[in-house]
Formats: structure tokens, C-alpha cells, sequence
């Protein structure tokens, strides 16, 4: 009796977890972490954003609007942020894409040091961003005691140095920039120089044949071939610089609204945490603007792309 | 004969031309290089440099002729720079172990088992890999200072184990794994499970080495996070270690010793590129986001 029992008990258990609970006990860890760290934020941070006077210390809040974003959108902190972040946008997109393609273009002819080469390329990607940084800022850094390195280059060719840490605005960007670039760069060319190995090579014979100049090549059968790659690149690259933060406190410090570098997500961050914080529904109304800004030029991006890549 | 002499002409013009090339090419990807490299060279340079040699030279020098480890003794008694790099091993550590066990188990239910609700449910996670982070930290800074997890490693950890694309990339390459292997297995009376552990995730090895690179270079540079959750420098990471060390760090201005520390904490990443250097550029053209 009680064997029977026994094993009508670890039937049910068996068709219970036949019928489809078992597929969703292997997913509950996930789901867990999905839902509390992912599905649950999206939803809070929009009703943070829209909750009006709220008061982190005894949690409580006045009533709903758009206040909070009509704040954000007049802060001249968030403007020169949001200015910052689309000069920096504008500016290294397309440069760093351009120079990648350059580069690996380059390494595509060359076969003597390709390997090595590619490896110097990419160690930009494998370092920390906040360490680096730091090493970039004393270059370009002057001091009572010392011009810093990049200041000795332009003197040498007859320039003026100048404080590119806590100088000019101009001055600032222009370090911003270079350090953006150079830590984007490994992962472009990465990707460039396999879309290059991919294409086929009995195109470049033909062509050869055919006897059409290098650049004609180029343009006709190279770019159309990897153009998918680059506007990968350009949306990623959008994406990526959009959410710029780490790279700018490397250079200038936590302190990005009194040195008036602070970037979106710099502002966001700010607006929570630190000696500035405290704001969880101005850094919630913030980071819905960011996150729709990204996604507004996102499909822009593939709109444009769909157009042009019908080769 | 004067034809003969023509196509000489043109092939030696053509030869010098293609040399030209050759030699811009080289120039150029060469100037390159030492962009990339000059910033490490800088670090270790002045990193061997003694903070009164660093301080006198007016105009840099690109060499040293009295180099020192003064500096990294310094590094590692003056401010907690091991304590700093002991945190963030283990942040890495854990924080790719839990993910790798919640992505395996998932990827195998989306690419082996027939559930009902499972396409809501995978629509679900792709869904969420458009969600960037910036929009979720808000919650969760709040969610674990409410928990009262802020400065713990739970705290730290417990937010940054989803990874939505990493489980999509082992759920694309479990459901590679050909059928007729499941079925023979099911015949044979091994549990699913048995059958995860014993033949998908050996199938699957070289992807997963994939992600916990992936993972591990960005649990190892991740700043934002943990400059949220701990304001007591007893759990540091090392990327708000450095900053830390930058700002209030030796008691004065000693970059040497900062270098030090800079060279310290970018050595692990590149020590581990070197050594997997095929898988981590693999792994990074198939799902590296930096950029």
C-alpha cells in the first residue's frame, strides 16, 4: 500500500514536472534577476520621473507631472551636458570610424607584422578606463612644475601650451575626444579587419583583371561590401559615446559640473548620488530623456541604413 | 624596341609606386602603434621614476637612468591597493560565477525544453537587451540602499550578474547541438539535466570561455556601480580605488607612485589578453560592446 502510494506521489511529481514547470524552474534564477534588476526599474524609473516634489528622506512625494523634466530641460547644468555629449558624439563617431577603416585597410595589404600588430591595436580594450585615463590627463596636464609631454610637442613646433585639464573649454573637448577615440578604436578596427577578410577574393581578381584602379576598387566593391559593418559601427559607436562618463572622470575628475565637462549620464549620476545628489526623480526624468534621445537616433540610424544598403 | 623599353618604363614606375605605398602603409599603421603604446610606456616610465627625479624635471624626460620600485612599495603600503585588488577579484569572480550558472540554466530551457509560455518569455529577455543601464541604476541604487546592502559585496554584485546578451549567445549555440544527441540520450534514461552538465555545456565549452572573458573585463572595469553602492574605501574596486588614490591618495601629488598603482591595476587584463589572445578577440567581434 504505502509502495503504491510512493509511487503515485513520484508520478505526479514526474508529470508535474514534465508538463512545462521544469522549463520555468531552470528560468527562475534568470527570471528572478531579470525581474528585480531589470523589469522592475524600467517601470520605477518612469514613475520616479513623474513623481513631483518627491523627498528621499521620508520617501514620500507631492503629486504627478511633467515638473521634473521641465526642471531637467531648464537646468543650464543638464544643457551644458547635453551639449558636451553631442560635441563629443559628433565629433568622434565619425572620426574614429574613418581612422579605423584606415587602419584596417592598412592591415589588410600588409602580411609581415599583421599579427602583432593587431595585437598592439587592441590593448586599448583590455585596460581599465579610470587608470588610463589617468595617464592621459598627465600628458596633456600643465603644472607650475612641469608643461607635461604633449605641451613639450607643441612648444617644439612652435606652438603655445596650454592647460588641456583645467584650461580652456576647447582645450578640454579636445583631450576628451582623443582619449575617446583611442579607447573606441581597438574594437572598430577589430571589427573592420574581419569584414575586410570576409570579402571575397575572386571579386578583387576579377576586378584585376579587369584592370580597375586600387581606389575604384575600393569604392565599388570594398565599401559596398562592408557597409553593413560600418553603420554596425556607427550605431554602436552612437550609442557608445552617448553614454560617455567613465572616460571624462578619468580625465577631469568627479567633479564634471564645476569643470563644466559633466556629460548625460554624468548629470544623471550626479543628480543621485554625491555631493550633489539626493534627486532621484530629476535623475529619473534625465535618464528617460538619454534613453529616448539614444533611441530616436538609433532608428534614425537604421532608417538611413535601410535606405543605403540596398547594394 | 622603343615599345620594349616603354613597358620597362611602366612596370618599374609601377613597382616604385607600389613600394611608395608600401612604405605609407607601414609609416601609418606604425604611428598608430605608438599612439597606442606611448600612454603605456608614459605609466611605466614614470612609475620607475623616484618622486624627486619625476618633480625636478621640468621638461620630461622619455627615459630614466636611476629607475626604482620605491613607487610600488608605496602603492601597495600607503594607500590599500591590495585590498582594492583583492575586492575586485573577488567582485569578478563571483559576479561571473553566479552569472554563468543563471545564463546556463536559462539558455538551456529556451534551447532544449518545451515549455508553455516560453516565446513570451524569451520575447521578454531580447526585449530587455535595449534597456541601457543608465535607466535601471536608479531603482537598484535605491532598491539596495533600501535593503540595506550598500558596502557589502552582495550589494555589489547581486545587480551586475544579468547579462540578457550572453545568455543569448549560449542559448544561439545551445540550440546548435544537433537533436538526435537529446534523443539518445533521453533513450538511454539520462535526466536533462544529467544531460546539460554531461554533454551540452562540454559542446558549448568554447563559448562560454567566450563570455566569462567578456564578463570578467568588464566586472574588472566597472566603475560606475560600485562608486553608487560603497563610500567605505574598505570595499573598493580598483577603478574607484584609482580615483580615490587620485584624489585624496599619497597626502600630496605623488603621480610616480599613482603610476605605480596604474600599472598595477591594468597588468591583470593585459597578462590575461596575452595569454587568450585568440579567444578574447573572438569573443569581443562576436559580442563587445565597447565602442
Amino acid at each position: 500500500m504505502a509502495a503504491v502510494g510512493k509511487g503515485t506521489v513520484d508520478g505526479m511529481v514526474k508529470k508535474i514536472l514534465n508538463s512545462g514547470v521544469k522549463g520555468w524552474l531552470y528560468l527562475l534564477p534568470a527570471l528572478i534577476f531579470l525581474g528585480v534588476f531589470m523589469v522592475y526599474p524600467l517601470i520605477d524609473v518612469l514613475i520616479y520621473s513623474l513623481e513631483e516634489g518627491y523627498n528621499s528622506a521620508s520617501q514620500t512625494y507631492q503629486g504627478m507631472g511633467g515638473y521634473n523634466y521641465s526642471y531637467v530641460l531648464h537646468d543650464p547644468y543638464f544643457l551644458q551636458a547635453v551639449k558636451n555629449t553631442f560635441l563629443l558624439v559628433i565629433i568622434t563617431v565619425p572620426l574614429s570610424t574613418g581612422i579605423a577603416l584606415l587602419i584596417a585597410l592598412g592591415l589588410h595589404s600588409i602580411r609581415p607584422l599583421r599579427e602583432l600588430l593587431q595585437t598592439v591595436y587592441f590593448l586599448p580594450y583590455v585596460t581599465n578606463t579610470l587608470a588610463v585615463g589617468m595617464v592621459f590627463m598627465i600628458l596633456f596636464k600643465k603644472t607650475e612644475y612641469s608643461d607635461g609631454f604633449i605641451n613639450l610637442l607643441i612648444t617644439w613646433f612652435g606652438g603655445n601650451s596650454v592647460d588641456f585639464i583645467d584650461g580652456p573649454y576647447w582645450a578640454k573637448m579636445v583631450v576628451l575626444c582623443l582619449y575617446t577615440i583611442w579607447v573606441v578604436m581597438p574594437f572598430k578596427i577589430l571589427i573592420l579587419t574581419s569584414a575586410l577578410a570576409s570579402v571575397n577574393p575572386d571579386y578583387y581578381r576579377a576586378a584585376r583583371v579587369d584592370g580597375t584602379s586600387g581606389f575604384r576598387i575600393f569604392v565599388r566593391i570594398t565599401l559596398p561590401m562592408i557597409s553593413p559593418m560600418i553603420f554596425y559601427l556607427v550605431i554602436t559607436g552612437f550609442i557608445g559615446a552617448f553614454k560617455a562618463y567613465s572616460d571624462v572622470v578619468a580625465l577631469f575628475g568627479t567633479d564634471l559640473n564645476a569643470a563644466g565637462m559633466n556629460t548625460i549620464v554624468g548629470y544623471v549620476y550626479d543628480m543621485l548620488y554625491g555631493d550633489s545628489g539626493g534627486y532621484p526623480s530629476f535623475a529619473s526624468a534625465a535618464a528617460v530623456i538619454l534613453f529616448a534621445i539614444v533611441f530616436t537616433i538609433t532608428c534614425i540610424n537604421l532608417l538611413v541604413s535601410d535606405r543605403k544598403l540596398r547594394y | 624596341m622603343e615599345r620594349k623599353t616603354d613597358y620597362e618604363k611602366i612596370e618599374k614606375t609601377a613597382k616604385t609606386r607600389a613600394a611608395a605605398v608600401r612604405i605609407i602603409t607601414y609609416a601609418f599603421l606604425a604611428v598608430w602603434a605608438l599612439i597606442v603604446l606611448f600612454p603605456f610606456y608614459w605609466m611605466i616610465l614614470t612609475s620607475l621614476k623616484s618622486y624627486g627625479a619625476y618633480n625636478s624635471e621640468f621638461i620630461p624626460k622619455l627615459y630614466t637612468l636611476s629607475p626604482t620600485l620605491e613607487n610600488y612599495a608605496d602603492a601597495f603600503t600607503a594607500v590599500s591597493l591590495g585590498r582594492y585588488l583583492l575586492n575586485t577579484l573577488l567582485f569578478t569572480v563571483a559576479t561571473t560565477a553566479v552569472m554563468l550558472i543563471v545564463i546556463t540554466l536559462a539558455a538551456f530551457a529556451f534551447a532544449r525544453l518545451e515549455f508553455k509560455g516560453k516565446n513570451a518569455a524569451f520575447v521578454l529577455f531580447l526585449s530587455m537587451m535595449m534597456i541601457p543601464n543608465e535607466l535601471v541604476i536608479i531603482t537598484n541604487y535605491i532598491t539596495i540602499t533600501n535593503l540595506n546592502m550598500r558596502n557589502t559585496f552582495a550589494g555589489l554584485i547581486l545587480p551586475s550578474v544579468t547579462s540578457v546578451f550572453y545568455l543569448y549567445l549560449l542559448k544561439e549555440n545551445f540550440e546548435q547541438i544537433p537533436d538526435n544527441l537529446y534523443y539518445a540520450a533521453k533513450v538511454d534514461g539520462t535526466s536533462d539535466f544529467k544531460y546539460l552538465m554531461r554533454v551540452m555545456i562540454p559542446i558549448s565549452k568554447p563559448t562560454l570561455v567566450t563570455v566569462t572573458i567578456l564578463k570578467v573585463i568588464e566586472c574588472w572595469n566597472s566603475y560606475v556601480w560600485p562608486r553608487l553602492i560603497t563610500d567605505d574605501p574598505r570595499y573598493y574596486l580598483v577603478s574607484n580605488g584609482i580615483q580615490e588614490i587620485r584624489e585624496n591618495g599619497f597626502g600630496r601629488e605623488n603621480i610616480p607612485a599613482m603610476m605605480a598603482a596604474v600599472v598595477v591595476i591594468s597588468a591583470p587584463l593585459i597578462v590575461l589578453f596575452l595569454i587568450f589572445r585568440n579567444k578574447v578577440m573572438e569573443g569581443v567581434s562576436r559580442g563587445g560592446t565597447k565602442g
